[in-house]
């Protein structure tokens, strides 16, 4: 009796610590049964090509959306479960949503925006807590600004900000950055960083870019034609050759996690060592033993059938070719190279591939040219 | 000036006033739910509905009225109701007259309300609620306000056009002094007894007043279209 009474305990504190979304969506011809888990304060990141239905399932997480079926429990607290006729409007889901566009009430400046959403908070907001959000993203020069007077980026941040002063279990963001041209994303980025880092709030972040998922997610699910086509971290889901990440307009490469080795005082470098090797990178202030993620271009890559000697490229790494896949432009491949356990990625041209007589299974060298840092 | 001040006139011109202005607030309740639904469903009611509403602007006012008459009468559905429930039939009544405007001026209520509907699109509304606003709240503080424009429009076009009917207001109120002769009536009325003076005087009144009704309208509309053209 005793255990009887301890079991759904236990599996109440479990939900306590997990966001789970199960849903069944229709729209338009396709149907589809999502099922999501991720831990609370994580940042799960939906990826996929336009009309993938990602969209679709962040507005049903809402309630925005209506899912034929479905069960919602955000970190403990019940938003949706059709099997007990719940399902709670939007307005009394604890969600922050940040929208693709503009969303600024255009009727109101800043302040009365950011008051719009303090008012109905029902968790009596502390001061500091107001302060926190106007300081963390720099709203107080925006104050008495209206919509029509702030840039693309600069609206986004006070719908992040808007969204932060409901105190929301969870932030719904739908491709926030959009609607803000690419050389001002960075008005944005960095403040979602902030956040993540600072406010550990669970997020669900849509997107079909690359570099936003690698710098903000903590896992990712790349969904399809209403689909889940593959899940799993960062890195498992990058690595991977069925992402469809290799086929956007973004460069094309892999992601590699690994650990500070040691500090070159002299030239300024660290070596980042991961499974199966290391490569030598700019030092940026960095630490022994510190996490480090970057990002390695296809393009950045080249490969060489023998040790190559005498060249200024100083990250060269042994491995095996997996696989080479024909791109679409006919005079271009695509080169995955297992270097004991990690998998890199590497665009040369059909010719070389003919001259060099690459296939699957030779041991080769590759030569890395440049590394992104991403965290 | 002394024709003007006239009991008669002043009657009619405040049984007018009274008229329009009891119109367009009833409009603007009555029409507010009914724009607002039209501008957001995507059931296939909308169609005959928005018809339906449209109407007035095509039919011969005498059609209307004549229904109307039929309708309200002592022996149509609506007069037996009002009738059990004591209030008598409602033609030739001020009631009946604000009945048919009501009906005659729909149109200039609904549409400018959900173009502005239209024009505010589903986000500000779906915003309100993720920032915790109940529906009710939501549209209070949101809608409204970002309306207002519409409002204006449709309070300006309901209370003008009220002011220029006449085919309805004969058929269902009659002529009756004091009770349902409204300005336009009454101008028929010095016409038909060969009172042209009398019927130029409140003839020009009620265009001077329609022209500084529609000014405004008019300007405002121009400064829209410039704001869209950038």
């Amino acid at each position: 009796m005793g255990e009887q009474v301890f079991m759904p305990k236990v599996q109440a504190e479990d939900m306590q610590n997990l966001n789970k979304i199960c849903l069944t969506l229709q729209k338009g011809t396709f149907k589809s049964d999502i099922n999501v888990d991720f831990k609370v304060g994580q940042c799960l990141a939906l990826w996929g090509p336009s009309g993938s239905g990602k969209t679709t399932l962040l507005r049903a997480i809402a309630g925005l959306e209506k899912a034929q079926s479905g069960f919602i429990s955000i970190g403990g607290e019940v938003w949706h479960d059709s099997s007990k006729f719940i399902n709670l409007p939007t307005c009394k889901r604890s969600l922050g949503f940040v929208f693709q566009e503009a969303s600024i009430f255009s009727h109101m400046n800043v302040k009365d925006n950011l008051e719009y959403a303090v008012r109905r908070n029902k968790n009596k907001l502390t001061p500091i807590f107001w302060e926190n959000i106007v300081e963390l993203l720099d709203m107080q020069r925006l104050m008495h600004k209206f919509s029509a007077q702030l840039s693309g980026g600069e609206r986004q941040r006070v719908a992040i900000a808007r969204a932060l002063l409901t105190s929301p279990k969870m932030l719904l963001l739908d491709e926030p950055l959009s609607a803000v041209d690419v050389h001002k994303k960075d008005e944005v980025l960095p403040w979602l960083e902030k956040i993540r880092q600072e406010l550990s709030i669970s997020m669900v972040y849509v997107t079909h870019s690359l570099d936003e998922v690698t710098r903000l997610a903590d896992s990712v699910v790349v969904l399809n034609e209403g689909v889940i086509v593959n899940r799993g971290s960062v890195l498992e889901v990058a690595y991977s050759a069925q992402t469809p990440f290799h086929t956007q307009g973004e460069a094309q490469g892999v992601l590699v996690e690994g650990t500070v080795a040691h500090v070159d005082n002299k030239w300024h470098l660290i070596e980042l060592v991961f499974v199966g090797g290391s490569v030598w990178i700019k030092d940026q202030g960095f630490k022994v033993g510190q996490a480090l993620r970057v990002q390695i271009n296809a393009s950045d890559v080249s490969i060489a059938t023998q040790p190559p000697i005498q060249t200024s490229i100083q990250n060269i790494i042994s491995g095996e070719i997996n696989q080479i896949t024909q791109q679409n432009h006919p005079a271009e491949c695509l080169i995955s190279v297992n270097c004991r356990g990690t998998v890199f990625l590497s665009k040369i041209t059909a010719r070389a591939v003919k001259q060099l007589e690459l296939k699957p299974g030779l041991p080769v060298w590759i030569q890395v040219k440049s590394v992104a840092l991403l965290k | 000036m002394q024709d003007v001040l006239d009991p008669s006139i002043l009657q009619a011109l405040l049984l007018t006033a009274q008229l329009a202005a009891l119109t367009t607030l009833l409009l603007l309740i009555i029409g507010t739910p009914i724009a607002w639904w039209l501008s957001r469903t995507k059931s296939l009611l909308r169609y005959p509905i928005k018809t339906l509403v449209s109407l007035p602007l095509v039919l011969p006012p005498t059609v209307l009225g004549f229904y109307l008459l039929l309708i309200l009468g002592p022996t149509g559905p609506v007069g037996r109701l009002t009738q059990t429930l004591g209030l008598g039939t409602l033609p030739f009544t001020f009631t009946g007259l604000l009945v048919g405007s009501l009906v005659y001026s729909l149109p200039f209520a609904i549409q400018p309300l959900q173009n502005a509907f239209e024009a505010i699109g589903p986000r500000p509304w779906e915003v309100a609620q993720t920032l915790r606003a109940s529906p009710w709240d939501a549209f209070f503080t949101v809608i409204l306000p970002l309306a207002r424009p519409g409002f204006y429009m449709a309070g300006v076009l309901s209370f003008a056009h009220t002011v220029g009917e006449f085919g309805i207001v004969l058929m269902i109120g009659g002529n009756i002094p004091g009770k349902t002769q409204v300005v336009s009536t009454q101008i028929y009325g010095f016409v038909e007894s060969m009172d042209y003076h009398k019927a130029n005087e409140l003839a020009a009144l009620l265009l001077v007043f329609s022209f500084l009704v529609l000014l405004p309208v008019t300007i405002w509309g121009q400064k829209k279209e410039a704001v869209a053209n950038g």
